[in-house]
């Protein structure tokens, strides 16, 4: 199987993904901000679909990009957000923030370097049964072995729906 | 360049989360830390599905569910944002105080 995981689409998607990424936390208009986040998850879907996960990208597409997005933009519509914008848009806890992010950081760049080993370094001994039908065997999956968290997963959003209503109705 | 490894993928997923966390503690508005919850659980996805590449497809489906909690937390959230928004005219999370007294 060759990879279609070719460097310069990597590199390409992960640059635009950390950019944005960044934007997402530092503007100033929440509106902006959404937007950077549809290009995270949009090249974020562009990595699934080079990890030979086809139906896990489209769902990304269709669930963020299109659903949970669209949620966002509406809630920001929704709240007049007029003189928010003019406000100062970051609390006064940056030091612990900045602290916070070194030792997740640190953490991170000890594991990974001390468990380099432990993965394997390239995707050629990469497990088999990855390759076409990728839909129809996460069906499978998700009906046969994952049955129970599936329906956990449907009650779950059951409750979400609930309660999103209870919470944004006007009087109880 | 080189060949594209798993450790790459791990690599992004890492920046994601620490920005992800970096939104979450220092904005003043809850929807945009909201937004930033959303990136910590996307770069949870990244490291799900690189990892399912080479181990099988469990890491896709709970990818799925991971997706599927998001969904759920983003409908509660924002509508505990609107809720708040009629009480308090505003979105900042540190006038956020209702329930002390």
């Amino acid at each position: 199987m060759n990879p279609v995981a070719t460097p310069f689409f990597f590199y390409f998607l992960a640059i635009t993904a950390i950019v944005s990424a960044i934007a997402v936390i530092t503007r100033r208009n929440p509106v902006h901000a959404a937007l950077s986040l549809i290009v995270t998850l949009l090249s974020l879907a562009g990595f699934y679909l080079m990890l030979y996960a086809p139906f896990v990208a489209a769902v990304q597409i269709v669930l963020y990009a299109g659903g949970i997005m669209v949620l966002f933009l509406f809630v920001i519509m929704l709240v007049n957000l007029e003189q928010n914008i003019r406000e100062y848009q970051f609390n006064k806890q940056w030091i612990v923030a900045t602290i916070a992010a070194l030792a997740l950081g640190g953490l991170l760049a000890f594991v990974y370097r001390t468990g380099r080993g432990v993965f394997p370094s390239a995707f050629y001994q990469s497990y088999r049964g990855l390759e076409g039908d990728n839909t129809q065997q996460i069906g499978i999956w998700l009906y046969g072995n994952y049955m129970l968290p599936f329906e956990i997963a449907s009650l779950l959003l059951l409750v979400a729906i609930v309660g999103a209503v209870v919470m944004a109705k006007k009087r109880i | 360049m080189t060949e594209i490894t798993t450790m790459h993928y791990l690599v992004v997923a890492a920046a994601l989360f620490i920005i992800g966390t970096i939104g979450v503690l220092t904005r003043r508005n809850v929807v945009i830390i909201l937004m930033s919850i959303e990136l910590i659980l996307n770069a949870v996805n990244l490291n799900l599905v690189a990892f399912s590449r080479l181990y099988g497809l469990h890491g896709q489906v709970f990818a799925i569910f991971v997706i599927t909690d998001a969904a759920a937390e983003a409908a509660v959230g924002l509508g505990i944002i609107i809720a708040f928004f009629r009480n308090k005219e505003t979105v900042n999370v540190d006038e956020v105080d209702l329930l002390k007294w």
